[in-house]
């Protein structure tokens, strides 16, 4: 009985999910591995996690070593789980619940024997996960139409400028407008390339980051290097508590007493799931990204469907990229997007094309972005090259490990030629 | 199977709006047709320059165009100084231009090549320091094949999780990018590689047994060109005799055609990427060679000073041939050359060549606006190169 039914399942999964499951499978039994060796076998102390905002307020202390031993224990579970039969679509989910307790049990070997402010590294993580989300929500935007967007990061690094030029000589909140206008004007480029001159999508993104990084870079040396006051102070957004929910203990300070960038994501978040998956646009855009051909002879208009969302992602991401700015460093320096938006599009393939799953992909890479800027306090004794490359290693480790089983909208990246 | 990848198939196969054709015929058409060779690249130099000309009006002034104008075309072109300086600048551009060029030939799109530049160009040097006594012939090949090696590990790695996982090489080169910038920061810390009583991260000097020797120093010892562009002249012959002449370069192209006909075929689809991918890597490595044997004789923080990004819009404005590579990187190694000279002598910074060679590849990805701005016939565009997330 039991050898029929795992024979079943057997021909039911296809070879390749097979090869994907045992990969997954080994990967944990090596996670399991460094996790005894490093960090249960490396720590012999207590590790306290401060939770509150005061020294002392709420305080986690625990074994280092314990929480180690626990953890590998679960993995070395998950492992023989995976090795055997896999996990199905719960799969992405629970690899991301354990890529936090891995992360967790590292912070409690890096904090061995210390006190750590949990709440801040949590702070940092929502801050750092920003960016990353607004590209990632713009590229959900435009995939659903089936236009690849490689440009996210020129449309972030345009608006972290223009948020800052224009910030500095009206005022931020013009600054975002710009920021937004901006990103839109870009998103436009590329609907105008991909859309009605058929270039390849890539290629057409590609061209927007090198545009947008030498465009930025043109303009910071030759206006705004030495009019630093004029044209590239535009301060920084101070934090708004929202009154009463900012009181919760932890999940206040992290989630409630935010800039508004922060609050926007959370309502972009929220009204774009709302939109896509609930509303008549919604359900049209992803028509238009499924099947253009079918749509097109229901009468949807496929190429006003992929210039409205293609825009309206650009504004995102130009809206995302003035967080950089106006949101954390509070002046414009060349390049300062690194790469957030390509981590936003692997966050958005993490997250199935979701809204909420990118928002939740975001935050994991924005944990491992947050990693170094908490731990050079804790000096881990870990190069800090090595922590910055953190939230790179994590975006190839995720892409390799989920782009094979993520199911991209049919039509994604494809041209529509009507006739 | 579980319920989505029941949904996938039927849709797949029925996604017939996709252009087909060879890959090659879509990027360079065979019956070369001279508009879309010499016209259309012509035009949309041409445009470039104009849109960067707006540009200067816009932040300096009218009056600063010419004198801009004049000092990029002088520092690019006029004296033997400048053709000098433009060849040493085509060099690693050509070879990077190369790298980029091969992976589109495989249907594959190498982000890569700046990450590749920067640990083939470390390792190459680490080879020229680490060996002192040995004679030139030795020596160079050693430095030049550590180069090589050091690309094709770094390049081979998106290629080998490309053909694995799935994992789409735009974001994997790109992450990898960061990463080499970020592992040479640190390797130049360590004191094995730090230069002596340094503490700014900087090598050790090349020993001039592995530097690329100058070939012009006999007319003035000022004269900078060295061997290195000879290098990339035979690399560029090497590259279309691989695509074109061998039969593994038809693997390569046929893969990046169709990969469903090549598997078909009995050919590998795994192998071919990895391999594409590694010698695309090796191709990177030898331009960061080039650099850091060849002008520099060491290697710093950020080096490669963004030719590897230079080198994508050089292989598309080439048609990814080995020798519109060629003419492509003499172009552009004359814009950067130029570039510095148009820095120093005008109030035109040099990241505006960046913005001119951005506006260039799109007029050459869309001939249709060449064609709108100029009232001229064109031919077809580069079409789809690249295949999507989950292909």
């Amino acid at each position: 009985m039991t050898a029929t039914r795992a024979e079943t399942r057997e021909l039911v999964r296809l070879p390749a999910e097979i090869r994907r499951q045992r990969v997954i499978g080994a990967a944990y039994l090596f996670l399991a591995f460094i996790v005894v060796w490093f960090f249960a076998l490396g720590s012999e102390g207590d590790a306290t996690f401060r939770l509150g905002q005061a020294v002392g307020e709420i305080d986690l202390t625990f074994s280092a070593s314990g929480m180690a031993w626990i953890t590998a224990t679960i993995f070395a579970f998950l492992a023989g789980v995976h090795l055997i039969r896999g996990l199905g679509k719960w799969t992405n989910v629970v690899l991301a619940v354990a890529l936090a307790l891995f992360a967790f049990a590292f912070l409690a070997w890096a904090a061995d024997g210390k006190s750590f402010s949990l709440l801040g590294m949590l702070r940092t993580t929502v801050a750092a996960s920003t960016p990353i989300a607004f590209g990632a929500l713009s590229g959900v935007m435009c995939e659903r139409v089936a236009v690849i967007n490689i440009g996210i990061e020129g449309m972030l690094l345009t608006g972290a400028f223009m948020a800052a030029f224009v910030g500095t000589i009206y005022n931020p909140w013009m600054g975002i407008l710009a920021a937004t206008v901006s990103g839109g004007v870009l998103g436009l480029a590329l609907a105008v390339l991909a859309i009605r001159y058929h270039v390849d999508q890539i290629i057409a993104g590609v061209v927007i980051n090198i545009f947008a990084l030498g465009l930025t870079s043109f303009l910071t040396t030759q206006v705004l290097a030495g009019n630093f006051d004029r044209f590239n102070s535009p301060g920084v957004l101070t934090s708004i508590a929202i009154p009463f929910l900012s009181d919760i203990p932890i999940l206040g300070p992290v989630l409630f007493n935010q800039n508004v960038f922060v609050y926007a994501l959370w309502l972009i978040t929220a009204s774009m799931t709302y939109g896509l998956f609930r509303t008549r646009w919604g359900l049209r855009s992803r028509a238009v990204g499924e099947h253009p051909k079918a749509a097109d002879t229901l009468g949807i208009n496929v190429f006003r469907t992929r210039y409205v969302n293609v825009v309206l992602g650009g504004c995102i991401a130009g809206f995302g990229g003035a967080f950089f700015t106006l949101g954390a460093v509070g002046v414009f320096n060349q390049g300062m997007s690194g790469g957030r938006g390509f981590i936003g599009l692997a966050a958005m393939i993490f997250g199935r094309w979701h809204p909420v799953g990118a928002l939740g992909a975001a935050l994991v890479f924005g944990f491992a972005d947050s990693l170094q800027v908490r731990l050079s306090i804790l000096d881990s004794g870990i190069p800090s090259e090595f922590l910055l490359m953190a939230p790179y290693l994590v975006t190839i480790v995720v892409v390799a490990g989920v782009v094979g089983r993520a199911r991209p909208p049919a039509a994604d990246g494809q041209p529509y030629i009507k006739g | 199977m579980t319920e989505e990848e029941m949904v996938e198939e039927p849709v797949a196969a029925d996604s017939g709006d996709r252009p087909t054709g060879p890959l090659w015929e879509r990027i360079a058409p065979s019956n070369l047709d001279w508009r879309s060779i010499v016209l259309v690249p012509m035009l949309a130099v041409i445009a470039a320059l104009a849109v960067g000309a707006a540009l200067i009006v816009l932040t300096e002034g009218v009056a600063e165009v010419p004198v801009a104008y004049r000092a990029l075309f002088q520092g690019a072109f006029v004296g033997i100084g400048s053709i000098s300086e433009t060849l040493v600048a085509a060099s690693p551009l050509i070879l990077a231009g190369l790298s980029v060029a091969l992976g589109f030939r495989a249907g594959l799109f190498n982000i890569g090549a700046e990450g590749q530049m920067t640990i083939g160009g470390t390792t190459a040097v680490i080879a020229g320091f680490t060996f002192s006594d040995l004679p030139m012939l030795i020596h160079l090949p050693i430095a030049i094949l550590a180069g090589f090696v050091g690309g094709a590990i770094w390049g081979g790695i998106p290629g080998w999780l490309r053909a694995r996982t799935g994992a789409h090489e735009v974001i994997t080169t790109i992450m990898l990018n960061f990463i080499a910038f970020r592992l040479v920061d640190y390797l130049l810390k360590q004191p094995f590689i730090l230069r002596e009583g340094r503490f700014d991260p900087i090598s050790k000097d090349v020993a001039p047994s592995a530097r690329l020797p100058d070939i012009l120093d006999w007319i003035n010892p000022a004269l900078r060109l060295h061997v290195g562009f000879i290098m990339a002249l035979l690399v560029a012959w090497a590259v279309w005799w691989l695509l074109f002449r061998s039969t593994v370069g038809f693997e390569f192209r046929a893969v990046g055609a169709n990969p469903d006909a090549a598997a078909y075929a009995g050919m590998s689809v795994t192998g071919s990427t990895v391999l594409v991918m590694a010698i695309a890597g090796g191709l990177g490595g030898l331009a960061g060679a080039n650099e850091s044997l060849g002008i520099l004789g060491n290697v710093f923080s950020g080096f490669s000073s963004g030719l590897g990004f230079d080198a994508i819009a050089l292989a598309l404005l080439g048609r990814s041939h080995p020798a519109g590579v060629v003419l492509a990187g003499l172009l552009f190694g004359a814009l950067r050359a130029g570039g510095r000279t148009m820095q120093v002598r005008s109030e035109v910074g040099i990241d505006l060549i960046v913005v001119i060679q951005a506006l260039i590849i799109v007029f050459i990805a869309a001939p249709a606006l060449v064609r709108a701005i100029f009232r001229v016939k064109t031919g077809k565009g580069t079409g789809q190169l690249t295949r999507g997330w989950s292909a």
